[in-house]
């Protein structure tokens, strides 16, 4: 699949010369199959450039998973898909809409992000924190509804957090506190939910508690996740659609036993590995070769 | 949604809590059409209470004075049914030093809590990021360079905080403005406008530069009808545009991912708002000089009265107001009629508590 990127370069750039009507098909269908999308993106801060010509489609109804070496720009991309970040070049299309020109309340009800860094304003409790999530349906003459009410409560019973509500958002546990902010975003109710490394600094237990909870979400209310995750195993065994980024491109995607090769994460990584059968999932699980393996082949690499 | 079973995770039913708090705090008004709405029961009786302490404070500040006038009868002139001498003295005289105190306080109440809001930092208030210093300047400028009228001195005074926060918001800006980088700007053009001002009395003859420190020193002394009605039409333009920004704003205390990806237009939130702030600051200190130390103060004091997060706009407005009219009412019963500016007095009282503040900012490890 590495090859998708450079067929979006050649496709914009024959476009100029006159095949505009071709194209437009070409993105119309896209569209309307797939409901987030990333056409030929570059991704920059300043004029630092993370990711060049960058395509990526969001299969809907799929927990896409995408993982990468670090700084190889999956929380940029990310961050573009849910118009944190603006393209400097080429568009991001949510239904068929550039995502910037809509109106932020609405992408606000399609799309909702879980971000990395969140500020827990001083003294908020656990259900005021949750209730913010319904701001884009709520207006100054709508500002609490039934429906709100419910809603709120539901989303904390499905994160377990309900028995919280009047807790301050301070006082919490790291792994309790990442429950509470995936509940505020629930309660946005958006058919699109993006996570930006959703189980970082939590133990294991509770990284594996949030994945399931993610996996809940997308299997009984048909959700489209999209999750960046930093630990390869857990992607290949929650993720239904994996991307894996290497340098701002896509190097591989799909189904995460299809893709998930030694040969590929040698690639992505730079890491020799094994890669078996994981004995309760039937995922395909990563193992890194000892360090003797590795420097081994190393030398004799070196030798030869 | 359904609500399903989750096994990984401790289900309870919790609604219990929930409810309690919620018949404890929040009101929700629900008509049949759909529209609701949410009122924090404490809050609201925070700001009646504030309300009730501002009128009764001002009736016994009208009554305060050369000419002692009995409360009863300071109430019975505002109605219309006093005699001459107390109706001129009432309403034409202290009634709209009052009221200008009142507009005054709630302006700097309610820009306080804008910018603490905006810049998530209970020191980024207009008294510390130098808009005052720089309504001071204009203000300076018109007597010192041109011995201007009054009314050219209330000009400038306006034109320099306009000026200054414009200039704060431009070298803070880099993709948005941030608490930090905006407090650090703000001290720094304090510190260079200060400066200035200093420069510009050392220039100034003796009836000038004594003009100078007494607007300096911020004063509710000889304020009249003609300074109220400005006031009251920028509070009566200003003040229902920043509230009905308030929920976008309580927003962005999430931080502005978050707010943004909740649909808050972050920016022009955060610059209709700053602008609003910078207006309300600088239109009362046009008013009544850079009194000190209200926008700061009265923010943190209503936090702690409705105890609840969010930037408490309307709280903070009618504690400003309060605590400038009781500032204005103990100068004058300590030390007599307009012996003893306000300024002096809200600046004593605030200075106190910004070390208070430090010290216990500092213990939290904040700053």
């Amino acid at each position: 699949m590495s090859g998708t990127s450079a067929n979006g370069t050649s496709v914009s750039g024959t476009s100029v010369n006159g095949t505009p009507a071709n194209e437009n098909n070409d993105k119309s269908t896209r569209s309307t199959v797939n409901r987030l999308s990333a056409e030929n993106v570059t991704l920059a801060y300043d004029q630092r450039v993370i990711a060049e010509q960058l395509s990526v489609e969001i299969p809907d109804n799929s927990f896409t998973v995408i993982v990468g070496p670090n700084a190889c720009g999956k929380s940029t991309l990310l961050r573009a898909l849910s118009r944190m970040l603006k393209p400097s070049q080429g568009r991001v299309l949510l239904d068929g809409h550039v995502i910037q020109s809509m109106p932020a309340k609405k992408v606000a009800r399609t799309l909702g992000l879980l971000p990395q860094s969140s500020i827990a304003p001083d003294g908020i409790t656990v259900g005021d924190l949750v209730g913010r999530g319904r701001y884009p349906h709520q207006g100054l003459l709508r500002q609490w509804s039934t429906e709100d009410e419910r809603v709120v409560r539901e989303s904390m019973e499905s994160t377990g957090v309900a028995e919280l509500a009047d807790r301050y958002v301070d006082e919490l546990s790291g792994g309790q506190r990442q429950r509470v902010w995936i509940a505020m975003a629930l309660a946005q109710q958006t058919p699109l939910l993006l996570l930006d490394e959703p189980t970082t600094y939590l133990d294991i237990q509770h990284q594996i508690d949030v994945l399931d909870l993610c996996a809940e979400l997308h299997e009984e209310q048909g959700r489209t996740l999209v999750a960046v995750l930093h630990d390869l195993n857990h992607a290949a065994r929650y993720a239904t659609h994996l991307i894996a980024l290497r340098g701002g491109q896509v190097i591989a995607e799909g189904a995460p036993a299809d893709i998930v090769t030694a040969g590929l994460v040698e690639d992505v990584f730079g890491l020799r590995c094994q890669v078996i059968e994981d004995p309760e999932t039937g995922t395909p699980l990563v193992v890194p070769a000892a360090r003797k393996a590795r420097t081994r082949v190393a030398a004799a690499e070196a030798s030869s | 949604m359904k609500v399903m079973d989750t096994p990984a995770i401790r289900t309870s039913d919790g609604t219990g809590p929930r409810t309690r708090r919620a018949a404890l705090r929040d009101r929700v008004v629900r008509t049949p059409g759909g529209l609701s709405v949410r009122v924090d029961m404490r809050a609201f009786a925070v700001v009646v209470a504030l309300l009730l302490a501002a009128f009764t404070a001002s009736v016994v500040l009208i009554g305060t004075g050369d000419f002692p006038i009995p409360a009863v009868d300071v109430l019975r002139t505002l109605m219309g049914n006093g005699d001459a001498g107390q109706e001129f003295i009432v309403n034409e005289l202290r009634l709209p030093r009052v009221l200008v105190g009142l507009l005054v306080g709630a302006s700097l109440g309610l820009g306080g809590a804008l910018f603490q809001s905006i810049s998530r930092n209970p020191l980024g208030s207009p008294d510390v990021l130098g808009l005052a210093q720089g309504s001071t300047a204009g203000a300076l400028v018109v007597i010192v360079l041109f011995s201007g009228s009054a009314g050219q001195v209330t000009a400038g005074a306006l034109v320099g905080g306009l000026v200054t926060g414009l200039a704060i918001y431009l070298l803070a800006w880099k993709r948005g403005v941030h608490g930090y980088r905006f407090v650090l700007v703000g001290i720094g053009v304090s510190a260079i406008v200060t400066a200035v001002n200093g420069y510009l009395i050392t220039k100034a003859d003796l009836v000038d530069a004594a003009r100078a420190v007494v607007w300096m020193t911020g004063s509710l002394a000889g304020r009249d009808w003609s300074q109220v009605w400005p006031l009251l039409w920028m509070c009566a333009v200003l003040v229902p545009l920043v509230l009905a920004n308030a929920r976008g704003l309580r927003m962005t205390e999430m931080g502005d991912d978050v707010s943004y990806a909740l649909g808050v237009r972050v920016e022009r939130v955060r610059m209709l708002l700053m602008l609003a702030a910078v207006l309300l600051t600088a239109g009362a200190t046009a008013a009544a000089g850079p009194v000190g130390f209200v926008a700061l103060t009265a923010p943190r004091l209503a936090r702690r009265l409705t105890r609840s997060p969010g930037p408490n706009l309307a709280a903070s407005m009618c504690m400003g107001a309060t605590l400038l009219i009781t500032a204005d009412w103990a100068a004058q019963r300590a030390f007599g009629a307009d012996q003893l500016p306000v300024g002096v007095v809200t600046g004593v009282l605030g200075g106190v508590y910004l070390l208070w503040l430090l010290v216990t900012e500092r213990k939290a490890g904040r700053i």
